[in-house]
């Protein structure tokens, strides 16, 4: 088994003080952005067919945490969420549950109860999700809730405008007082809101950030802006993993979220996880897809390889 | 009762975790878009015709050691046929308005993109190079040149030799096997915008995608005798070098060859290019990019299987990073895929020949004799055809002879040094000066590192990248003249 964060922080001296932090931050390698999307875009050229498609369809539906982040959801849109997420395909049994669903904190409970008796995670976002501009004790009064409620995950956004303005401590101060909120139940995943970071030397900051300061996840964007995951900075996420890893024995997940709707984009991304960190991380435990239409189009994609045939949107469940 | 719960969560997630890899399934391109005649002729004067004394050869598959085709061998008395018949299509050509010449090179362009599959996969059954990168690299860039220098054909008052600047006549051009098309379109997209004719000559091994080439021209309505093509081996080239009629002579292959054309040209009027050998400095600062430089130096080296000219076949890496850039690469290249050239996700295809394979042998078994340390990534290799798997060399001096000859194949050499001085010095000792790459993310650095470097093409955080709007070409060893770009346009002109 490997290793999750736990109580131990590594690195913890390089979180002495704010000059410390963003020494290190800072002295971590650059990214060149050509290179790295070029990467990415190589990576997406692989041809994954037959039986390597089946099986990475299965594996995708296994990694979804099935999202709802609207105003307007309901208790009935979460039910009909958890069940889709325990039993995604009606009329395959074979097909695999999601990982997760993944709602607002006041819908923890609904969505438990949905899903009980089930593999499926209750993930909640919290921290005055999207935008994280709440003070901390509000922050952290948003996280209990969830966690009392049942919440298995929680989904945390960092102050990205902290982190923008070079304040790292005061981000790593957060993560660590969310993570403390969270008790031993339930895991942490940290989103760095990517599109907003812009560039990717930030974005690999944030992610050592991160998980110095204990998450258990890295995640890379709210689905509220324009810029989501994308092939480039999940590989670049990927990569500080696996770096984490080996610099700290410490095993940490990621989780693309926002703008990945079709199994040939969700494959693309297994590549990456495939070809960059390896089977290790081919597991719901370690590499999630934050997603909602996804699940569909993987659903499709799945009957058309048992079937032969083309279904259509009509034999697959609207949530 | 934890005791018991620990346990069951582990047993569960026992039976949840997947049994098998992510193992890639066979994803192989269809050999059915190409159609391979048994036999093909010699191209001379717009028709394909047996060689004058009917001698033929076979040019088989690298991968598997299938013959594909028999192709006629031209001789002397061919080379004869084939110059005159540029000779006299020479006049008529020259003569066009370059608007008009442009016409034909459009055309041809817009054939090869149209034909494209169809000439990739050709292109890797005869070569033995992965459909990724002739599908990904090798037909786009052939397109790209005659796009490109299509646009120069009506413009060469405006390429800085003056007003209405002359061709040379009759090109006779002789190209290597391990980019066939590519080369080839770098030697004819510029001599045809020009106003000149050619005679060329392909390699012995990796004949087709030329004879296909021909047949594109008689598609776009080329007149007789602009291209003619001779296959043959290397007194074919000989000969053709030598002819008397022929104005301007471009080669692309080994240094030793080179030199022996130089000498054979020495004394007459002939206008020279030679695009030779290499043995390419990749330099790595401890402030580089490193997962980035990884792929820099995978590509530098294994594209094509190493069988480049300009590959960065020697690792310079700064000492402070060199532990861990040597795990980041090594983990990197147990990713590599090595296997059918025609299977979409494989990386590294076949050596193109038999010949070729003893090379890479004899320098890498020199290499280890000489104490230098040997590693490659567990790799299978296919039982039939030609294969050398993906090696490195650690614990290399200047002194080896791996550090100093070129060895045309999947090797490289990795290196140290201290300062950007003694990494230029060793970067600049060599015979050689066709490429180089720096990679830092200091930005004066490269400025200063790459002005300091006695290479044709210095790569900045990249490696093997290539445009039709940039000149190619070498110091010393590695040949004169440049290929592309404005700076092409000048080896076909009489200025």
């Amino acid at each position: 088994m490997p290793t999750t964060a736990s109580t131990a922080l590594p690195l913890k001296d390089v979180t002495a003080s704010n000059s410390s932090l963003r020494r290190y931050l800072h002295g971590l390698p650059g990214v060149d952005a050509v290179g790295l999307e070029g990467r990415a875009a190589s990576l997406g050229t692989r041809s994954i067919k037959t039986t390597a498609k089946a099986y990475a369809i299965d594996l995708a539906i296994s990694m979804v945490d099935l999202t709802t982040l609207e105003g307007a959801d309901t208790p009935g849109k979460v039910r009909a969420l958890g069940a889709k997420a325990v039993r995604p395909d009606p009329t395959d049994r074979t097909a695999p549950a999601t990982a997760a669903v993944c709602v607002y904190p006041d819908m923890v409970a609904v969505a438990k109860e949905a899903v009980a008796g089930s593999t499926v995670k209750v993930a909640s976002v919290a921290t005055a999700f999207p935008a994280g501009r709440a003070a901390l004790p509000v922050k952290l009064a948003d996280v209990r809730d969830a966690v009392a409620a049942g919440a298995d995950e929680i989904d945390m956004v960092i102050d990205r405008g902290a982190f923008l303005a070079g304040d790292y401590l005061k981000v790593y101060e957060e993560i660590v007082a969310v993570k403390e909120a969270c008790g031993a139940s339930a895991r942490l995943k940290v989103i760095f809101e990517t599109g907003e970071l812009s560039t990717y030397d930030n974005i690999r900051r944030a992610s050592w950030l991160g998980m110095i300061a204990g998450a258990d996840f890295i995640k890379t964007s709210t689905g509220k802006v324009a810029v989501n995951a994308t092939p480039a900075n999940t590989l670049l996420m990927l990569e500080a993993v696996r770096d984490f890893r080996a610099a700290t024995g410490v095993q940490v997940g990621v989780k693309p979220a926002g703008g990945i709707r079709t199994t040939k984009d969700a494959v693309k991304f297994l590549v990456l996880v495939n070809e960059t960190v390896g089977e290790d991380w081919l597991d719901n435990h370690w590499f999630r897809f934050g997603a909602s239409s996804l699940l569909n189009d993987l659903l499709m994609q799945r009957q058309k390889l048992t079937t032969g045939r083309y279904s259509g949107p009509d034999y697959v469940t609207v949530d | 009762m934890t005791i018991e719960k620990t346990a069951k969560t582990e047993k569960t997630a026992k039976t949840e975790k997947r049994s098998s890899v992510f193992e890639y399934a066979p994803a192989p391109e269809s050999r059915a878009v190409v159609d391979i005649a048994p036999s093909y002729g010699l191209f001379i004067d717009g028709e394909f015709t047996e060689a004058a004394d009917g001698k033929v050869f076979k040019t088989v598959s690298p991968s598997t050691e299938e013959v594909l085709a028999e192709v006629a061998q031209a001789g002397e008395a061919d080379v004869e046929r084939a110059v005159q018949a540029a000779r006299k299509a020479f006049e008529k050509w020259s003569a066009l308005p370059g608007a008009e010449r442009a016409k034909y090179l459009f055309r041809i362009a817009r054939i090869i993109q149209e034909r494209s599959r169809e000439l990739a996969v050709l292109e890797t059954l005869d070569n033995g190079k992965p459909i990724k990168e002739t599908r990904d690299a090798d037909l786009p860039l052939v397109a790209a040149h005659f796009f490109y220098y299509a646009g120069w054909a009506d413009k060469l008052d405006h390429a800085g030799y003056g007003a209405n600047p002359r061709p040379l006549g009759v090109a006779g051009q002789v190209i290597p096997w391990n980019f066939p098309l590519l080369m080839l379109a770098w030697k004819i997209a510029p001599a045809l915008a020009t106003g000149n004719t050619v005679v060329l000559k392909p390699a012995e091994t990796t004949p087709l995608s030329a004879l296909f080439f021909a047949d594109i021209c008689r598609q776009a309505g080329l007149p007789k005798g602009v291209v003619n093509i001779l296959p043959g081996y290397g007194d074919t080239g000989a000969a053709l070098i030598a002819h008397p009629d022929v104005n301007k002579v471009a080669f692309t292959g080994s240094t030793a060859v080179g030199k022996e054309i130089a000498r054979t040209v020495a004394g007459t009027r002939k206008k020279v290019t030679l695009e030779l050998g290499g043995k390419g400095a990749n330099i790595v600062f401890d402030d580089a990019p490193i997962d980035q430089a990884v792929e820099g130096i995978v590509t530098g080296i294994f594209f094509n299987q190493g069988q480049v000219c300009c590959a960065g076949s020697r690792l310079l890496v700064q000492e402070s990073i060199q532990e861990e850039l040597l795990d980041s690469l090594k983990r990197r290249l147990s990713t590599l895929r090595l296997g059918d050239p025609l299977d979409k996700n494989t990386d590294i295809g076949a050596i193109n020949s038999a010949e070729q394979l003893a090379r890479i042998t004899s320098l890498v078994a020199a290499g280890e004799a000489e104490g230098a340390e040997r590693w490659s990534p567990a790799c299978e290799l296919p039982s039939s055809g030609y294969w050398f798997a993906p090696t490195l060399f650690t614990n290399v001096t200047q002194a080896h002879t791996i550090a100093r000859d070129e060895i045309f194949g999947p090797v490289l050499s990795v290196l140290t040094f201290r300062t950007p001085d003694e990494a230029v010095a060793k970067a600049n000792n060599t015979q050689y000066g066709l490429s180089a790459g720096i990679w830092t993310e200091k930005g004066s650095r490269i400025l200063a590192v790459a002005n300091k470097l006695r290479a044709g093409v210095v790569w900045s955080n990249t490696f093997n990248k290539f445009d039709p709007t940039s000149p190619f070409g070498g110091y010393k060893e590695s040949g004169f003249g440049r290929e592309g770009g404005r700076h092409g346009l000048e080896a076909y002109l009489d200025v």
